[in-house]
Parts: structure tokens; C-alpha cells; sequence
């Protein structure tokens, strides 16, 4: 078969790789630099301790690279794992949980060496997990340990009254609050405001502008698929309160548009285009090459786009667009308070992929749906992720709403971070099968 | 007496549709799960009756929910998709668990369309979620009157405040008989009260109760003194069948922690001038589930404490399979346990259990409290 579209590879990627190492590094160099080195979620308020000089481990992408270690390293996965369970922590809770708790329990560091010695947990939770996460894991090391709870707003479907939205905004920014007392206290550190506001102002800008980025995959050809969005939404994920990934988003929103407007392609033979939805199994990430020779290419998930937050609902065009920041907006942020409200506001309002964890049926079948549409996909492959229950809140719901409307569906079960649990042999005959439904033969 | 409530629990249908031909012009609402403020939908007129499954095998909730997720919550939505609550005007929970909040958001889909969510905040050791959840029940209060098309008044409120209060001041004194050498009731019995009440207008609960803890209990006595004193703790758990299994042998179970059980009653609403506050604080101060029970640990000193109060030898901890909330917690609540002198016994739960292994398991570990020279 001919190839369809010019394709290139992205300029960026060794830029986001060097960005993605600078994380570790910091996390490896904090203690030696006399910098604070903080435990807690990714997704969560990592902006909180921006006022301090810090260096943050994040537990879901050290789950990820745990989950990586699968075909590097086997005996060591299979340790870190089986000392979770023996510890007695039951195999469908969060498998991200269970690596990380593992690792804990041995003070093993996949990166070498012992688990590194935290000077405390923080963590901002808005699943049933992960605020039990760091509870667990502060007192096997006993290590201080505070907990902000983020509890979303509802979809904009289900009419949320304005009065608690605002209670909400409320609630999140006086934990903020009260998590940088307690930090000051715990630490004995003074705490820089300004630092804080501009981490703030980073973290609206870095999920916007990534935000922007994934809008231009509506494109036909997609200019990046999903395979090569991990490595670029992950600096979002890790680190978006910094400067460095605001401009690194800058930078790729820039050569993906230049994609767009020269017609390269992710995928020169792209003849179908699908979304995807929940983590990818992250040992099996060779299903994205299987639906390469296919021609079809994979444009994201709502978890990819969005798991940082960055998308803003218009009522006037009934769809996600990309948030404006506060800064866009002309709204200051002079003192602590002021960012910890504008902190609190973003995530309830941008954060879509937490709200789906807690609220399903017709809010989150809507933003699916729409996702479909604007993305012009052909097709959706639903990851039934036993690994984590957040992103499988509503799945079989959104199967049928999507069904529904004529769009061909796969679902496929496995697990994001635990590899006993994903058979790669039965997903690729599934996504064969789906292939066959749909008319589709290897182009190579 | 207590057989009335036995009746209520395996009629609890006919019960409710009684209830609405004896008051036409009143409201039903079906609720999820036990945070939910039932006081305000009690002070409009309002009746709220407890969701709960049926201990069947079913298969028709795969199309909706992923099969991974709790038994109890898949249950719960298939009594909804077989048409038992089709007498339910509204549906309502308080935010639950993930899992039950799933089932509950494909229950509005496709079962009750009028619902209402309360967002119950987990991080109740957060002094700023009472004032949050004040402002969250005073919005939830102007949906129930939009709904109902009437004012609810601060003294709708207090009236009901009191009924719940009574009620559970007449529970926890039936609880407290069971701190007796020979208990008057099994631990079935007081499911059933339990259970029963959350199926009913809190008078008519209020008015068995009395008459149980006045001409029943009095005199009565179940077990000697030589049987197995036992807590259950964990998961909703409703499984009568499983407990009468364990009382079958020379064994009583006194006390509870779960959901189905104390959870439910175990603290009033106290007066201070503002009913939403009173109700707000009552919910926050209320025995904790796991996934609210953070930083620090407030639920496992709590649990010991009724152990110890009921004088308890043996806590069988039961827990849905599946549930992440206790199943996070179980490791530190059975370590915590056992640090503290209660041999425990851990059991994964369904919707049917098999009862043979679990004899099995529980007799060994009934001799194993002989064993350890506890009795």
C-alpha cells in the first residue's frame, strides 16, 4: 500500500527525554543540593511546595517505571510486586500502590539503591486510593505524612449550583493553605510566595498549552499518536509547576502546528483513526505498533489529554476547549492565598479526568462523546484497566453510549501497572479481531 | 417484636409500598449509602429507604459496571435494573466509594432519573469540612424543597433530628444489653434490627424498639456464658445467612463495626442552636469508613474500643471482595488487632459466600480462641 502522508520524526523528542531525566536527577541530587525531597501523587497538587527548593518523587509515574522494569529487569518487578502482596495488600487495589508499596517495603529504588528517604508525604487525593496510598506508606517509614482532599466538581451536565462550586474552591484552597502551614512547621524551612505563584502560573500554562497540543490531533493526518504523546504528556505530569516544561510545551505546540500546516503525519498510512481510554498497559505499549500497521492511529485518551487538567467547558459551543490561564484571563495573583484559590479553582474546573473517577453515567459519557466527535475518530479501544478503578468508573456505560451512536468499540481487559495481569497474547488476537470487524488487513 | 423486624427485612418492598399507599401525598427517596443526611429528606416529609442487595447471583449489571468492582454495588444496581425499587419516587447517595457511586450513576441512567448526589467530603479530619458540609446541606435543603414544593423549616429539622436521635439512642441501648455475659439477642436478631430500620419510618422503628428493649429483651438469653464472644467488623454486610452459620456453633457475635451495622446509628445529632449544623457535625463526628479515616488513624482505636467494651475475643473482619476502601485498611486493622489481643479471622466476601469453606474456617477459628486459653 502506498504511504498516504510525508511523516518526520519530532524534533523535541530528545528535549523531552533530557526534561524527563532532569526529574530524576533532582530527586537523586535533592538531599546532596539541601534541597527538601517530597513524596506524594502526580496528580495532585504538585504546585503546593513550589515555595520551598524541593524535589518531588511522584508516586504513579514511579509505579510507570516500575511497571517498565517488567522486560528490563523481571526477578526485580516480580520481587517488588510479591513483597505487596505478601504484605497482604489484596491485587485489585491500585497497582501503581502496590509497585510503589513494594518498592517501599524492600527500600528498593529501581533507580539503584535504597528507596530514597523522603523528609515527608504530601499528597492531594481525589480517588478512594490515594490519600490511603501515602497513609500506608508514611507509617512503614515513619515519615510526617498530610493529606488535602480534592473533591471535583460534578460534570456540567448534572446543573452543579454556583454556591457549591464556590464551597468547593473553598474547601481545596484552605487545605492548601493549611498544607503550607504544616510544611513550614514540619520542615522548619521558610517558604517562598513567589516561588509559589509562579509554580501556579507555570502549572496553568503547561496543562493549557498541552491541552493545545492534543487539540491539534483533530487534524487529518494526526501529527503525533499516542505511543509518542506518552513521553510528552508525561512532563505535565511530573513536573508542570516548572518553568522549563512551560517552554518545552511552548516549543511543541509550536513544531506540532508547523506538522499540521505541512501535513506530516504521525502515521503515513493513516487510514483510521482511533481514541483510547484509561492507562495503557505500560509493558505492553507494542499494541500502539500493531495498530501502526494497520493504518491506524491512535489520537489519545482522555486520560492522555487530560490527566493534568488544562480543559475549560464552554456552555455557548457545548464542548472542552483549551483552558484560558488566569493569566490569560487578567486575573493577579499577588500573595499566597490569592494562588492557592486560583490552585484550587483550575483543578476543579480543568481537571476532567479526575472528575471522571468520581462521577460517571451521562457527564462522563458526554465528554467521551464529544472527545469522538472532535477528534473525528472512526473507532474506540477501551483499556478495562483491573489496575486502577478510577478509570474504569463508568467504562462499560461509555461502551454502550458509544455503541450507541454507531461508533465500533474494542474493550480489552488487562492492567496498567501489574504484568500478571495482562495477557499480550489474547489483547493482540482481540485487536486483530477488531481489525478483521473493521475491514482492516497489515499493510506491513 | 424482633421478628417484626425480621419481617420488615425479607418484606422490606411490600413494607415500602405499604408505606406510600398509606401516605399518598409523601415522597420516597432510595439512598446508597449511610453518610447520606436522611434528616433533611425526613423533615420535608420525605421517607428514606436504605438500597441495599438481595444476596442473589445476577447477571444483569456486566453491561454497566466492570467486573471488578464490588459485589455489594453491583448488587445493589441490579435489584434497580429487576424493578424491585420501582416504587421510589427519587434516588439519592451521599459519595460513598467509587464503586458504589458507579453503580448509583448508572442507576440514574437507566432506572430513577430524579436523583440527588451529596458530595459527604472524606477528609473529615479537616476543620474546614464542616463548614463545608454545613454549606453543602444547606444547598442539598433548597433542592429538597424545590422538590417536594414546600419550605423546610427549622423546626421540620429539629423534629427530625429528634425521631433519628430517639431511634438511635433505642439502638445503642438494644447494643448495649449485648455487653451481658449471656447476650438476649444473637447478632442475627440485632442485623435485623439494624438492617430492618434502615428499610423504615424511623416511628415505626421507634415504636418495636421500644417494645423489644421493654418486653422482649428483659430475661432473655441466647448463649451462656461459655460461647465465643465475637465482633464482626468491615464492608457492608448484611449476609444473614453467614452469621447464623457462625451461631450455630457455640459462638455470639455482640457487636459490630460496618455499614449494615453501628456505622449506621452510632452517634446523634447534638443540638447547638443550628439543625443543618447539628446534622453537618453528626456526620463528620460518626464512626468513620476506611477512605475517610486519614492522616491519622481514628477508626482502628474506635473498633478496639468496642471489642474491648463488648468484651470480644474473637473479630471475624469480613470485606467485600473487591472493596478497596477496606481492603486498604485491613493490613493495619489486622495487625492493630492482633497487637491489642484479638485473634481475627479475615473473609473475602461476595453476594452468596460458600458456606462450607467458611465453616470450615470459622470453627478453626473458634478453636483456635479455645486454644489460646481465651475461654
Amino acid at each position: 500500500m502506498e504511504k498516504k502522508h510525508k511523516t518526520a520524526p519530532i524534533k523535541l523528542w530528545e528535549k523531552a527525554k533530557e526534561l524527563r531525566l532532569n526529574v530524576y536527577r533532582d530527586i537523586a541530587e535533592a538531599k546532596s543540593k539541601g534541597k527538601l525531597l517530597i513524596g506524594g501523587g502526580t496528580e495532585s497538587l504538585i504546585a503546593v511546595p513550589t515555595g520551598f527548593d524541593h524535589a518531588y518523587l511522584g508516586g504513579e509515574p514511579y509505579g510507570a517505571s516500575i511497571a517498565f522494569m517488567h522486560r528490563e529487569n523481571p526477578a526485580l518487578y516480580q520481587q517488588i510486586l510479591e513483597a505487596s502482596d505478601y504484605a497482604g495488600y489484596p491485587r485489585d487495589l491500585c497497582a501503581y500502590m502496590r509497585s510503589y508499596i513494594g518498592s517501599v517495603l524492600l527500600d528498593k529504588y529501581i533507580f539503584g539503591g535504597s528507596f530514597p528517604k523522603l523528609d515527608f508525604n504530601l499528597q492531594a487525593g481525589f480517588c478512594d486510593t490515594h490519600c490511603k496510598w501515602y497513609q500506608i506508606t508514611s507509617e512503614i517509614k515513619g515519615i510526617p505524612y498530610f493529606a488535602i482532599e480534592m473533591l471535583p466538581f460534578q460534570w456540567e451536565i448534572e446543573g452543579e449550583s454556583e454556591k457549591v462550586k464556590k464551597l468547593k474552591i473553598d474547601y481545596i484552597a484552605n487545605q492548601i493553605l493549611d498544607a503550607i502551614e504544616w510544611m513550614i512547621k514540619t520542615t522548619g524551612r521558610k517558604f517562598d510566595d513567589e516561588k509559589f505563584i509562579q509554580g501556579c502560573k507555570n502549572e496553568f500554562e503547561s496543562t493549557s498549552l498541552w491541552a493545545k497540543i492534543c487539540t491539534l490531533n483533530r487534524a487529518i493526518p494526526a501529527p503525533v499518536d499516542e505511543k509518542s504523546m506518552f513521553s510528552f504528556y508525561i512532563l505535565a505530569v511530573l513536573a508542570r509547576p516548572k518553568q522549563e516544561v512551560v517552554e518545552f510545551y511552548r516549543e511543541l505546540l509550536a513544531e506540532v502546528q508547523e506538522r499540521v500546516d505541512n501535513q506530516i503525519a504521525a502515521n503515513p498510512y493513516e487510514r483510521f483513526r482511533i481514541l483510547s481510554d484509561s492507562q495503557p498497559p505500560w509493558f505492553g505499549l507494542d499494541i500502539y505498533r500493531l495498530l501502526d500497521r494497520y493504518g491506524v492511529v491512535s489520537l489519545g485518551a482522555h486520560y492522555t489529554l487530560g490527566l493534568s487538567g488544562g480543559w475549560e467547558y464552554s456552555k455557548e459551543e457545548d464542548t472542552w476547549n483549551p483552558a484560558r490561564t488566569p493569566q490569560e484571563r487578567g486575573v493577579l495573583l499577588k500573595t499566597r492565598e490569592d494562588a492557592a484559590r486560583a490552585l484550587s479553582e483550575w483543578w476543579l474546573k480543568t481537571g476532567t479526568v479526575c472528575r471522571g473517577v468520581r462521577y460517571s453515567g451521562a457527564g462522563k459519557n458526554k465528554r467521551i462523546l464529544d472527545l469522538a466527535d472532535k477528534w473525528r475518530a472512526n473507532g474506540v479501544i477501551i483499556h478495562l484497566n483491573r489496575g486502577c478503578e478510577g478509570t474504569g468508573a463508568g467504562q462499560m456505560e461509555i461502551v454502550a453510549a458509544l455503541l450507541k451512536k454507531g461508533i465500533p468499540t474494542l474493550t480489552y481487559e488487562g492492567n496498567h501497572a501489574d504484568a500478571r495481569e495482562y495477557d499480550e497474547a489474547r489483547t493482540i488476537s482481540r485487536l486483530e479481531s477488531f481489525m478483521e470487524t473493521l475491514g482492516l488487513k497489515k499493510i506491513y | 417484636m424482633i421478628e417484626n423486624f425480621k419481617q420488615v427485612y425479607e418484606k422490606r418492598h411490600e413494607y415500602a409500598k405499604d408505606w406510600k399507599i398509606k401516605h399518598p401525598n409523601q415522597k420516597m427517596v432510595g439512598y446508597m449509602c449511610t453518610y447520606f443526611p436522611e434528616e433533611i429528606m425526613y423533615a420535608a416529609g420525605v421517607l428514606p429507604v436504605r438500597i441495599l442487595g438481595s444476596h442473589e447471583p445476577q447477571n444483569v449489571t456486566e453491561p454497566h459496571v466492570f467486573g471488578m468492582f464490588c459485589p455489594f454495588s453491583r448488587d445493589v444496581l441490579a435489584q434497580g435494573l429487576e424493578g424491585r425499587y420501582n416504587y421510589i419516587d427519587a434516588v439519592a447517595t451521599a459519595y460513598p466509594c467509587m464503586h458504589l457511586q458507579q453503580a448509583f450513576y448508572s442507576w440514574v441512567l437507566h432506572v430513577t432519573p430524579k436523583y440527588f448526589a451529596v458530595d459527604m467530603p472524606n477528609m473529615v479530619q479537616s476543620p474546614h469540612a464542616f463548614p463545608f458540609l454545613v454549606g453543602l446541606l444547606e444547598d442539598f435543603k433548597g433542592q429538597v424543597e424545590e422538590w417536594v414544593g414546600k419550605k423546610i423549616m427549622d423546626d421540620d429539622l429539629r423534629a427530625a433530628i429528634a425521631v433519628y436521635n430517639e431511634y438511635r439512642s433505642l439502638l445503642r441501648q438494644v447494643y448495649e444489653t449485648r455487653k451481658a455475659p449471656s447476650p438476649p439477642l444473637t447478632g442475627v436478631e440485632a442485623m435485623y434490627m439494624t438492617a430492618a430500620s434502615q428499610f423504615m419510618d424511623k416511628k415505626d422503628a421507634i415504636k418495636l424498639l421500644k417494645e423489644v428493649l421493654e418486653k422482649e429483651l428483659p430475661g432473655r438469653s441466647v448463649k451462656d456464658d461459655s460461647a465465643s464472644r465475637l465482633m464482626m467488623v468491615g464492608s457492608e454486610d448484611d449476609d444473614i445467612k453467614f452469621m447464623q452459620m457462625v451461631e450455630g456453633f457455640n459462638a455470639v457475635i455482640v457487636v459490630d463495626d460496618h455499614c449494615t451495622g453501628s456505622r449506621y446509628f452510632w452517634n446523634q445529632a447534638v443540638s447547638n442552636g443550628s439543625p443543618i449544623e447539628s446534622i453537618a457535625k453528626r456526620y463528620i463526628d460518626r464512626p468513620v469508613c476506611p477512605q475517610r479515616d486519614y492522616p491519622e488513624r481514628k477508626r482502628l482505636t474506635h473498633i478496639l474500643n468496642l471489642a474491648r467494651d463488648w468484651n470480644v475475643n474473637g473479630a471475624i473482619v469480613i470485606q467485600q471482595k473487591f472493596c478497596d476502601p477496606h481492603e486498604l485498611d485491613k493490613v493495619a486493622l489486622l495487625k492493630f488487632l492482633r497487637e491489642n489481643g484479638i485473634t481475627t479471622v479475615y473473609l473475602e466476601f461476595d453476594v452468596t459466600v460458600p458456606m462450607g469453606q467458611f465453616r470450615i474456617r470459622v470453627e478453626a477459628f473458634l478453636e483456635s480462641l479455645q486454644e489460646e486459653g481465651i475461654l
